[in-house]
């Protein structure tokens, strides 16, 4: 229970900051392609006895960098990516049904599996989300000067394809770590919705981040006592609260709103 | 007025985008302390040369050199910020380097908008948004400020105030200032050199500056204070067949410059 609730936290503290990112440069089905790209990773792991961690990640990394390339050349990205996400999550079931030897537990990989989380997942997932959390405060600022503009980041003496690509490497690591937490197909809502329920509350980027952290984990805690008494899957459980947390606070924003403009009137 | 060394040259540059070339073989000095104004219609590669000085587009031919060293601040022609980013204007003047409460104060104060300290960006009107962004690229201290097109969006009154400004910062921090301007015609009056571009270097000169004459005021009306001055285009070559200057040709209008003849 402990070690569950220490691993869903320290994904959160990985996908606070990321997740602002992923808003702010709008790339959320960015998130969504790589995630699902995950199923396929856990099937490629098992047939050549990696590890589902390396796997994972491997193949994320792979596909967010196509993402990234095709972007790059100024693809329509709805579609693409649109292609690109469910394609990933159809080859990744059909390879997944392939291995008859292993008996797999796919519903852990699609859904996540918070209680099973075992000493030595545990020292990974806080490993790799420390290194994105580090990684995120180390490029800080150059991230924000290139997600505001490519060619103020270039008259600063910052590459905007660099801070491009320190985004990529960080979301495949979040992938990959949140697997067992979130699982494959919730991963990039764990990424959005606690950064857009903080950006009700945060008046600069740093508190938006922050705030993010915090609301992603009030969820995993919350998540998984709903997930311990009625017997839930943890990341769809976790991503429920993070959807109530959600709505609560963009319903308060509104309403106060309206007060303030019957004050005004 | 290209005297003393050049802050940064261009050498027979030509850039292509996406396949297509956009500028040839432009050469274009800026000295220490000068203004040069870029006019041109649109697509006449004026972003483009700009982009390729700051380094963002690789030259196909031709060479962009700088003195070591130079610090460029820039002001882009559009910045979009994401409703999703909260960004205060104080947090956005200390991107990517962070700069002291004092600089920041300093900085609003000299373009003219010392109450906005606090106020998110989005909530800026046009001509504040124009000076923030000019206090950001002043912070880091510039020997050459390159404007993109600053005075879109602005009424003339905006932009004959903006171009004093700009004038007014060239004078107490004795950066260079390169400028880009759709305005084929009406330009900053205290710009050295005017530089008309279409694809390639069609026309450079100084501009004349509007008298105080009733008739100039009747045309730009009152108020600009001598900051408005007119370019006479004088194109002294003729093209061939084959050099792009798109199907409308030199066919800019020149009608208004009739007003520079006495």
């Amino acid at each position: 229970m402990m070690r569950a609730l220490l691993a869903g936290l320290a994904v959160a503290v990985a996908t606070g900051p990321l997740g602002c990112f992923v808003v702010w440069r709008r790339m959320a089905y960015f998130g969504d392609a790589t995630a699902h790209a995950a199923i396929l990773g856990v099937a490629l792991a098992l047939a050549f006895q990696m590890s589902i961690f390396v796997g994972t990640m491997l193949i994320a990394l792979v596909m967010a960098m196509i993402v990234s390339t095709l972007a790059g050349r100024g693809w329509a990205m709805d579609t693409t990516l649109g292609v690109l996400a469910h394609s990933a999550l159809a080859l990744g079931l059909v390879a997944v049904s392939f291995l008859p030897t292993v008996r797999v537990d796919l519903s852990a990989y699609l859904f996540g599996d918070i209680l099973a989380v075992s000493r030595a997942d545990l020292a990974v997932i806080v490993a790799g989300s420390g290194l994105v959390a580090g990684l995120m405060v180390w490029r800080w600022s150059a991230l924000l000067t290139a997600t505001l503009n490519e060619d103020l980041a270039h008259a600063a003496g910052i590459d905007p394809a660099r801070e491009r690509m320190v985004l990529t490497v960080a979301l495949a690591v979040v992938v990959a770590v949140a697997l067992k937490v979130i699982g494959a197909l919730l991963i990039a809502a764990m990424l959005i919705i606690p950064a857009a329920a903080a950006r009700t509350l945060a008046r600069s980027p740093e508190a938006m981040a922050i705030s993010a952290i915090t609301i992603g984990g009030v969820a995993v805690w919350g998540g998984l006592q709903m997930s311990l008494r009625l017997d839930t899957p943890s990341g769809p459980s976790i991503v429920a609260v993070a959807a109530g947390i959600f709505a609560t606070l963009v319903a308060g924003a509104s309403l106060r709103a309206l007060v303030q403009n019957r004050a005004g009137e | 007025m290209s005297a003393g060394p050049a802050l940064i040259a261009a050498r027979k540059l030509s850039v292509a985008y996406r396949g297509n070339t956009v500028l040839r073989e432009v050469d274009l000095n800026i000295a220490a302390r000068e203004i040069v104004t870029i006019v041109g219609p649109n697509g006449s590669g004026k972003s483009t040369l700009l982009r390729a000085l700051l380094g963002v587009l690789p030259a196909t031919r031709g060479q962009v050199t700088r003195t070591a060293g130079l610090r460029i601040g820039y002001v882009p022609q559009r910045l979009h910020i994401d409703a999703a980013l909260p960004l205060p204007v104080r947090r956005f003047l200390s991107l990517p380097r962070r700069k002291t409460e004092v600089q920041i104060v300093r900085a609003l104060a000299q373009v003219g908008v010392p109450d906005v300290i606090a106020q998110d960006m989005a909530t800026l009107s046009g001509g504040q948004f124009q000076r923030v962004l000019l206090a950001r690229a002043l912070l880091s201290d510039p020997d050459l400020l390159m404007l993109d097109e600053p005075t879109q969006g602005l009424d003339q009154p905006g932009v004959a105030a903006f171009y004093r400004l700009i004038d007014q910062v060239r004078r107490t921090t004795g950066c260079a200032v390169l400028l880009v301007s759709h305005d084929l015609h009406v330009v900053m009056s205290a710009s050295d050199r005017v530089i008309c571009l279409n694809g390639h270097i069609c026309c450079q000169g100084a501009p004349s500056v509007v008298s105080r004459a009733p008739e100039y005021r009747a045309l730009f009306g009152l108020g600009t204070a001598g900051a408005l001055a007119l370019y006479q285009h004088d194109h002294d070559h003729t093209h061939d067949a084959d050099c792009t200057h798109g199907p409308a040709g030199h066919t800019h209008d020149h009608a208004q410059e009739k007003v520079t003849a006495p």
